[in-house]
This record gives C-alpha cells, sequence and structure tokens, in this order.
C-alpha cells in the first residue's frame, strides 16, 4: 500500500504579530512550520503503515526552503518525500496548486490512499484536497476523525460533520482529508532524525510532471487577489469596574436588549 | 508580457523599504540597496505596487483575456443545505446575500435544491427570495455523498451557466462546491465575509480573512464564470420570509450514470450531548485554562442554558480534556460569529481570535488585565470569571423570569 501524505509549510501562527503601527503582519523571524493540520495527516499515515505495511511518501509544493517540512516528516517516520518546486507556481490559488499537486500525484502513480490536513493555517481553505481528488477523478472522504478499516480495496472511515459523525466506505484509491481528533501526532525520534538529515529529498520543477504552463500560478489561477488590507479591530472596548455585582449589573444592562431578542 | 508576474526596476528602486513592510505575505527582503521579491512567496497582490512611491515596481498586465464567454453566464445561484427535509438556516442567510446581488446584476437568484423527496421545501425557498427553484429529486440523493452530488451541480452549472454559485462554508459545502469548481473550471473563494459587485467590472468582489483574521483579503475572478465563493454561518443575514412571493419551479432530470458513487454511508451517529451546535449559537459562553478545573463549566452551561447559548472552549480547555473537541474554539476548532461571545477566563491567544474575533459583541472576563482578548472585546471586566459568571446567570434568571 502506497499512503502519499500532502503537506504545506505555513508560517508559525504562534509567532505572528501585528505591528501597532503599520498595522500589518510582522512576519521578522517567524518560523515557518508543518501546517498543524498536516501533522495529523502524516502520523495517520505512520500509524496506518504499522497495521497494515506500505510505504509513506510525503508531497509538498512550494519554494526551496519547503524541504525543511520534508525532513521534519521524515524524521517522524515517512519514507520518501518529494518537493514540487518551479517559480511558474508563483500567485498559485486553490485551483491551480490542486492542479499542480494532483499532476505530482499523477507522477507518483500508484498512491492507494492520498492523506491532507483538511486545511492550512494560513489560507484556511479547505478546497485544496478536494480539488486535487477531482483533478484525480479519485473518490474523497474529508473531515475524517477515525479511520476504522482498511484493506486491499476499501476504507472505512469516521467523517465529523457538525450533527454528529458518520461512518463511510469508500473504494481505493481515496483521498482523504483529517481533522484533529483523528490522533496525536509523535515527536521525531533521535533515529528519525539521523535519517531525515540524510535524506534525499526528490525535486519536480513544472517540466517533471508535465504540467500543462497555462494551468500553473497566475495563469492558471481563476481567483485574483486585488486587495489586502488590515481589518477594524473592537480597538474602543469598555472596561467595567467596580464591585462585581456593580459589574454584573452594567454588563446586564449592554447584553439585555439581544438577549431578550434571542431567548 | 515578461515571464516573471512582478518585478522590481533596479533602475527605480532608492532602498526605501517601504515596500517590505506593505508586503502582507513577508515575500520581499532588502538587498543592499535594492528590493527583492521572493517569487515563490509573493501572492502578486499588488500591495507593494500601491506602496512605492517611486513606480520601481512593476506587475505585468494580464494578456490573458475571458477563458469563456462571460456574457453568457447569467443568474445568482444558492445552493441549498438541508437535513432531512429541514432546510438549514445558512441557506437563508445565502438567499438574503444572493438577493441583493442579484438585484445588483439585474439577475434572477435561483435556489439549487438537491434530495430524496425534497420538492415540498420548493415554496420556503420562493418565500425566502428565490425566484426559481431547480430541483433534483431522486432516491440516491438521501443523504449528502461529495460525488453524485457534485455531479449534478456540474450537469446543472453547464446546462443553465450560471453568473454566481453561492455555498455556505459548512463540511457539506467545502466538500461538495471543491469539486464542483475544479470541474467546471471555475473560481472559487472560500470563507468570504462580505460579497459586493463591482459596478464597472460587475465581477463580484469577494471579501475573506486570511491569516487566522490578521489580513482581509479582496478576490476577484475576472476572467471565469461561475464565479464561486463560501459564506460562513451567520455572517450574512437571513432574508425574510414573505408568502406572497411567486416564484418558478423547474425539476431537473438526470442520467443514472451521474448519481454514481464510490463512497456509501454506513451509519450516521448524531452529536451524543445534544447541545447546542456552537457554529450555529447566537450567544456563546466560552471558557479557557483561568477556569482551573474542569467542573467550572458547569457554571458556563448554566448560563448558556438561561440565556439560549451554547458553550465553547479554548484549545487549552480542549487539550485539557475539560471538554469534548466539538466545543473548540479557534483556528483548530470552529469559526464562530455569534451575536453575544463571552469570554471567560480565555487569555485570547492569536489562535482563538481567529475563530470569534467577528463576533458582534465580546465580553471578556479575565484575572489578568494584560490579556490581549482585551484587545478585541467590547465590554472588558478584569476579574473572576467563577464569581462573574453565577452573577451574571442569577441576574438574567430574573429578568427572564426563569
Amino acid at each position: 500500500m502506497h499512503f502519499v501524505v500532502c503537506i504545506k509549510q505555513v508560517p508559525d501562527t504562534n509567532d505572528v504579530k501585528i505591528d501597532p503601527n503599520t498595522n500589518t503582519l510582522m512576519r521578522d523571524g517567524v518560523a515557518a512550520i508543518i501546517n498543524p493540520f498536516d501533522m495529523y495527516a502524516i502520523e495517520e499515515a505512520i500509524r496506518l503503515k504499522e497495521k497494515h505495511g506500505g510505504k509513506i511518501t510525503a508531497l509538498t509544493m512550494g519554494p526551496p526552503q519547503a524541504e525543511a517540512a520534508l525532513r521534519e516528516a521524515i524524521s517522524m517516520g515517512v519514507d520518501e518525500a518529494i518537493l514540487v518546486s518551479d517559480r511558474a507556481f508563483a500567485g498559485s490559488d486553490t485551483y491551480a496548486t490542486s492542479y499542480t499537486l494532483a499532476m505530482a500525484l499523477r507522477k507518483i502513480g500508484d498512491a492507494t490512499l492520498v492523506i491532507c490536513g483538511k486545511q492550512a493555517s494560513d489560507g484556511d481553505t479547505a478546497q485544496v484536497g478536494p480539488g486535487m481528488a477531482t483533478h484525480l477523478d479519485m473518490a474523497q472522504v474529508t473531515y475524517v476523525r477515525k479511520v476504522d478499516e482498511l484493506d486491499e480495496n476499501h476504507i472505512v472511515a469516521e467523517r465529523l460533520l457538525e450533527s454528529g459523525y458518520e461512518v463511510v466506505e469508500s473504494e481505493l484509491p481515496c483521498m482523504l482529508t483529517v481533522v484533529k481528533e483523528i490522533n496525536e501526532p509523535r515527536l521525531p525520534s533521535l533515529k528519525g532524525k539521523m535519517k531525515a538529515r540524510k535524506a534525499e529529498i526528490t525535486t519536480w520543477n513544472a517540466a517533471d510532471i508535465d504540467a500543462d504552463p497555462e494551468m500553473l500560478g497566475l495563469d492558471g489561477s481563476p481567483t485574483k487577489v486585488v486587495k489586502i488590507f488590515t481589518p477594524e479591530r473592537h480597538a474602543d472596548g469598555e472596561m467595567l469596574e467596580g464591585e462585581p455585582n456593580e459589574i454584573v449589573e452594567q454588563l446586564v444592562s449592554k447584553l439585555k436588549d439581544v438577549v431578550l431578542g434571542v431567548s | 508580457m515578461s515571464d516573471v508576474p512582478i518585478k522590481v526596476l533596479d533602475d527605480k528602486c532608492i532602498g526605501c523599504t517601504a515596500c517590505v513592510k506593505a508586503c502582507p505575505f513577508g515575500a520581499i527582503e532588502m538587498d543592499e540597496k535594492l528590493a527583492v521579491i521572493d517569487l515563490h512567496i509573493c501572492t502578486v497582490c499588488g500591495s507593494c505596487v500601491e506602496a512605492c512611491k517611486f513606480d520601481a515596481i512593476e506587475m505585468a498586465e494580464k494578456t490573458v483575456s475571458a477563458k469563456c464567454d462571460l456574457s453568457a453566464f447569467k443568474d445568482v445561484w444558492v445552493i441549498v443545505e438541508q437535513d432531512d427535509g429541514k432546510i438549514e438556516s445558512i441557506t437563508y442567510e445565502l438567499l438574503g446575500e444572493g438577493r441583493k446581488l442579484a438585484d445588483d446584476l439585474g439577475m434572477n437568484l435561483c435556489a439549487v435544491l438537491m434530495g430524496a423527496d425534497v420538492q415540498s421545501m420548493a415554496d420556503t425557498l420562493i418565500s425566502r427570495g428565490a425566484d426559481k427553484v431547480y430541483m433534483v429529486d431522486r432516491p440516491e440523493l438521501e443523504y449528502f455523498k461529495d460525488e453524485p452530488y457534485a455531479a449534478v451541480m456540474i450537469d446543472l452549472v453547464n446546462k443553465h451557466k450560471p453568473n454566481i454559485v453561492l455555498c455556505g462554508a459548512t463540511t457539506v459545502g467545502r466538500s461538495l462546491i471543491s469539486r464542483v469548481a475544479v470541474s467546471v473550471n471555475a473560481g472559487l473563494t472560500a470563507d468570504c465575509t462580505e460579497l459586493h459587485i463591482d459596478p464597472e467590472s460587475k465581477n463580484l468582489i469577494q471579501t475573506r480573512p486570511a491569516f487566522g483574521g490578521n489580513i482581509m483579503a479582496q478576490i476577484e475572478t475576472p476572467y471565469h464564470r461561475p464565479q464561486m465563493a463560501t459564506v460562513r454561518h451567520k455572517v450574512m443575514k437571513e432574508s425574510d420570509a414573505d408568502t406572497t412571493r411567486t416564484g418558478e419551479k423547474e425539476l431537473h432530470e438526470v442520467a443514472e450514470a451521474i448519481l454514481k458513487a464510490r463512497t456509501k454511508r454506513i451509519k450516521m451517529v448524531p452529536e451524543e450531548d445534544n447541545i447546542v451546535n456552537i457554529a450555529e449559537a447566537d450567544i456563546i459562553v466560552s471558557g479557557g485554562r483561568g477556569l482551573q478545573k474542569p467542573e467550572s463549566f458547569a457554571i458556563l452551561h448554566e448560563l448558556a442554558e438561561v440565556i439560549g447559548g451554547g458553550v465553547g472552549a479554548s484549545r487549552a480547555a480542549v487539550d485539557a480534556d475539560w471538554i469534548p473537541y466539538s466545543h473548540q474554539v479557534g483556528q483548530t476548532g470552529k469559526t464562530v460569529c455569534p451575536k453575544i461571545y463571552i469570554a471567560c477566563g480565555i487569555s485570547g491567544q492569536i489562535q482563538h481570535l481567529a475563530g470569534m474575533s467577528s463576533a458582534d459583541i465580546i465580553v471578556a472576563i479575565n484575572k489578568d488585565a494584560d490579556a490581549p482578548i482585551f484587545k478585541v472585546a467590547t465590554y472588558g471586566i478584569v476579574g473572576d470569571a467563577l464569581t462573574i459568571v453565577p452573577l451574571l446567570t442569577a441576574a438574567f434568571k430574573k429578568i427572564l423570569g426563569k
């Protein structure tokens, strides 16, 4: 069985601060990490391999620096890693990104199960996984909180919905996106770290994956960012002061109308 | 057109670093006295072009023309989300927003209703603003399945060519619309908080948060149709029901092959502690590590019950196993947009703020006066939530006669 985990390197939002003067993101010294949701995807692939055997490949699209994310994945237990990187990918939206990753998966060829995090923490779209599955005409189970069964041809997984969860059976190959509830990602072992340092990372460019140049980057992206701005915040919040019962009295008078409207 | 989408003109750049500061993505660095754009990080948003006083950054003019005949695409569509015959409120929110867009464009507002035995719901959709309801009524569509639902939508889009398609940013909505958009070569923008029509281009301008709500981006789909967008719960206003409204209903027949699925539901397990789904709650009482012990959540549940709300939690409280994950608000949990959000003992990490900062009224109760939660609070209280909350519950009990 060949498990392919798709990951993304993102800025660590723990580090992201807003410059109070310019109201822009201060990204100096912001660490690049593996998208937190992708950590669950990596962990799940490792657990499935431990149980069912096979091979795990980590796949990412990004700048040359994204190699660090792949090495971290290897240190956790991933076998092979592929970086898809090309200047032609600049400005890719979710459509172009899912196409690019799909072309890389096509080149990989024999993926039985593709596992992604439910979304990336920088864009929060949750569109790339399903988009990729569509480009490949692959079945999908999104928001998976547990894998119940896996055999040669089928997978049974629990999908988290707003109103509960649904147990879904899918044919393989299949694409899963996973939620935090599914597992607790392991820390890399010392042996894993040494392996990661020495590991050879395969790098593919646009030509290597046989991509249509018109489908890539800015040209291949139907959506265009036309403006970026910093949202307004409640800067003029009001502090309520006094004894607890006085505070509560003030608060009740502020909230009363809304509460009465709702109840 | 040059081979790069954006570049710094070396002879014009004086090294003032205005662009470095303006770049929301940290894609520009100074190399000696010259700005250098890292194209791997750049999203070509143009913020630096605006910031540069010396016209030293040039963005390639798009030579691409429309990928299809844009004028052939008419009407604003809303994908109806329903569960077992009950229309979800997100649908009414989409109809409310869709109505405005359709009126601005002088187009019809259409609802797409898919499911089994769903035709009786069409009148409700018309009363809520739809001019036309496309119905696909098949036993195979009894519950949401990614592939057949997507295939039916693709069939409808290819036949009727909508200009705009709106869908809820729910688990079902996101899974469905992503497949549809790729199949019909449409632009898709996730989690829009504001939508409007550009008066000149007539394009849909989509505003959405990125980086956990730290920045907002405006996004357009200039050369493709349909323009597709998902919208989060509680962000748009529901349309009012008007039973005197009239509209058209059209039953769309689909070929058998379209309904094939490689996945099937084995069973559905509803959430056990049948409490309010916080993504839909108008009021949320939320707790964090400041509550000190799991038992403290009982106090929050009590207040929530009295004022008709749900209970939320910070990641810290969930990680400590004080409350199940389904209650978690924030970047790795749920994004909520209630009328009132009461944060009790929550410090306000950026990831938490990302999930709740668009609430109408934010009440923060925290012992630490420097907690970041106070920066987004409408009303701040420096104090112990364990003291304040029971008093609040008692006061509202009196007012509501409970």
